[in-house]
Formats: C-alpha cells, structure tokens, sequence
C-alpha cells in the first residue's frame, strides 16, 4: 500500500499528499502522523492537498479528525492549497469542515503557525509580566 | 390551397411582363410603412431582388415556400428579415412590405373579374402569406441569437477582480446575480485567489440593485469556498435599504465581517495584516 511521506521541518512535521487519497491511506496517514507529532513533539503540522483533484467526505472527516488528534497532542493543523474546484465541491455537498484551520498555501501556513504559536506565548508572557505592569502603574 | 404549376408559371410571367411597374408599385406601398427610415434605393433594390426570387420561384413551379425551387427565395426572405432584425425594425413592419407585394400583383392583373383571375390570385396571395411568416420566424431567430449574443457578453465582462493591496483583492459585483453570474464569480476570485496568494478578499455589492435569500446564498457559499481555502472575505458596499432587506428576511453572515463601504473593509484589513505584520517584528 502506498503510504504518504511526513516530513519534519523545523518545529512543523510537512505532509505533501501527491496520490490518491484512498479511504486505507487517511487512516493510515493518520496514525503516522500522530506516532510521529509524539516521537518529533512538534508544534505545528502542515497537510499540503494541493495536488488533490478530489476530497470526498470521508477524506474530509480524516482530516477533521487529524486535526482533532493534533490538538490532543499540542500541535496546530493546518490544511493548505485547496483547489477552487474542491472548495466549491465541498460548499455544495454542504462540507465546510469545521475545526479546520486553512491557508493559500504552504509559506502562509507556517506563517499562520507561527503567528497562533506566538500568540500563545504572548499570552503566557502576560500572565507572567501583569504584576510587575500594574506594580508599574499604581507608582 | 397550394397552387398548381400552370397557375405558377402564369405568375411568374406576370412578374416578369410587369417587372418594372411592379417593382416601382411594390416600393411606394412598401415605404409608406417604413416612413423613410430606409432610403428608396435601398429598399428598391431589395425588392426587386425579391420579386426575381418569387419569379424564380414561381417558375420552378414550387407550389410550397418550403419546395427545392424556393431556396433562393427563402435565403432572401432570411437575409432581408435579419437586416432589419439588425437595423431595429419591427416584424410587423418587415412582413407589411412582403404583404404589399399582393397589392401590387393586384393591381398588375388588372379589372380582369373572372373566377380563374380570382383562384389564381388566392393561391398565390397564400404563398406570400407564408413568405411573410417566415421573415417572421427568421426576424425571430436572429433576435434570439443576439440576445444569447449579449448575455454571453454580460457574463464575460461583469467579473473582474482587482488587486487592492498586497495580498488584498476585491471583487465589485455590479448587476442581478442569478445562479450563472455568482458560479463565474465564485470560480474567478477562489482561482484569482490561487494565483496571488493573497489571504484577503473583499465582495463589493454596492452594484448590486437586490439581495434576496438567493442573492446571499451564493455570496456566502463564496466566502465558505474560500474560507476552505485559507482566504477570509469581507462584505462591503451594504446599502442602507438592504440591510434592511438582510434583516426583514433573516439572513445571517454569521461570523463574516461586513462593513458599510469598500473603505471600511480595506482599513479592516490592513488593520488586522498590520497587526500580524507587528507581531511578526516584535518576535524577531
């Protein structure tokens, strides 16, 4: 059976699906991918379906699915490269895959990463920094 | 009753023998229904063309307008009628000028009051009955091929997208949008969208006369498409009237922006690219 390749760059493990998507692969790719978030502990991962002619809603509800698992795991998913025709195909079979975080492509990905990435580190900065900023204020 | 081939060729030597007077009778009855809105040269000229038809017509002795002998004549009649189809002449008035030939032959045959006379004039006085309904049917097709003419034109030039700013596009939607026109529209942005890489997208209905439940519905299955896609759209242009329009009939946009003017979207957007642009700076 042909398996999809995930690759790891950086904190980001990278899926470029360039076959079919066959009901066994999804759900193979989707216990790879989270062997793999667990062995890499990456934060965010990044399925690339731009060479996809067809997502059927199975294919959709794998995705769905990884994307759930991922959180599980702490890391962020996003599905980049959508074709138009699938977008639409996916509008009209009423599919708008909620939970699903998407970009153009994958450079605006990994920008999206980093920027929820940053934000949760923000957050924790805040937390840590509010003393410190009220003690500032009241003196 | 369809006329037989002796009755036939006696017309076509009457058109023949009175080719020149009937010619100059058929104009002068003919132009008092256009009122000078075709000039007499032309029209005479187009006439007599057609009286060679009929009597060649006649002398092929085609008893149907749809007979092999006709051919030529319906070509003519096809021609004529399209030319005026083109020219903004009404079907009445194309029909009227081929209904005067009969006045003319009318008048050629002259106070000959016998009953053949009489059978041979109702037979042929048919057969250019139905030569004034098949302008009809001709000024018809031609109509109808310029109206799908324009609307394949309408559809070509009613959808571009335009680049507002980097990674910024905008669709100004002017005009109805029926099922069509938003499938033209949903397809060009997602691939204009493609092609940028631009993250934002804004769909201007300040041309847009009405929004119905249809209307909205095409616009958010757009913004849907192209959330998928990894592009966020705004709505802009929401005049008054029909935002009372969205909200008279429940419709709701749910969690996609919508602001009142193109302007307003833009300043959205570049407020909220500014921020991740800031945020970007501030890691570094």
């Amino acid at each position: 059976m042909e398996r999809v390749p995930v690759l790891k760059i950086g904190d980001i493990l990278l899926v470029s699906i360039q076959i079919d998507m066959e009901d066994q692969v999804a759900l193979q790719l989707q216990e790879d991918l989270a062997d793999r978030i667990v062995a890499t502990g990456c934060h965010g991962v990044i399925i690339d379906i731009s060479a996809l002619d067809i997502v059927d809603s199975f294919v959709g509800r794998t995705l769905a699915t990884i994307a759930s698992v991922s959180r599980v795991l702490d890391a962020e998913t996003v599905v980049v490269g959508m074709r138009p025709a699938v977008a639409i195909t996916l509008v009209e079979l009423g599919l708008s895959l909620p939970g699903i975080r998407t970009a153009l492509n994958v450079e605006l990905g990994i920008e999206l990463l980093a920027r929820s990435r940053q934000d949760e580190l923000t957050e924790l900065d805040f937390d840590e920094d509010e003393p410190d900023a009220a003690a500032v204020s009241t003196s | 009753m369809p006329l037989s081939s002796d009755e036939a060729s006696r017309f076509a030597d009457l058109l023949k023998e009175h080719a020149e007077s009937l010619t100059a009778r058929w104009v002068e009855l003919a132009g008092a229904s256009l009122r000078g809105r075709l000039s007499s040269a032309e029209l005479r000229r187009q006439l007599d063309d057609l009286r060679k038809g009929f009597e060649q017509a006649m002398r092929s002795g085609s008893a149907h307008l749809t007979d092999e002998g006709s051919a030529e004549l319906r070509a003519q009649l096809a021609e004529i009628s399209g030319h005026r189809a083109r020219q903004g002449f009404s079907a009445t008035e194309t029909a009227v000028s081929i209904f005067a030939l009969k006045d003319a032959v009318l008048e050629a045959l002259g106070n000959g009051d016998d009953a053949g006379t009489l059978r041979d004039y109702v037979a042929f006085s048919a057969f250019v009955d139905r030569a004034a309904l098949f302008t009809f049917d001709s000024y018809v097709q031609v109509r109808e091929s310029l109206i799908a003419d324009q609307a394949e034109q309408l559809l070509e030039l009613s959808t571009p997208v335009v680049k507002l700013w980097d990674g910024v596009v905008a669709v100004p939607l002017v005009g109805t949008l029926d099922s069509a026109r938003a499938q033209v529209v949903m397809e060009r942005l997602l691939q204009t969208l493609v092609d940028t890489g631009s993250p934002y997208a804004i769909i201007d209905i300040t041309g847009v006369p009405a929004v119905d439940t249809q209307v909205a519905q095409h616009v958010l299955k757009t913004v849907v498409a192209a959330r998928l896609m990894g592009a966020d759209c705004i709505i802009s242009g929401i005049r008054p009237q029909i935002a009372q329009t969205i909200v008279a009939l429940g419709i709701e946009f749910g969690d996609i922006a919508t602001k009142a003017s193109l302007a307003d979207a833009l300043r959205y957007v570049l407020n909220k690219t500014n921020r991740s642009l800031n945020t970007k700076r501030t890691e570094r």
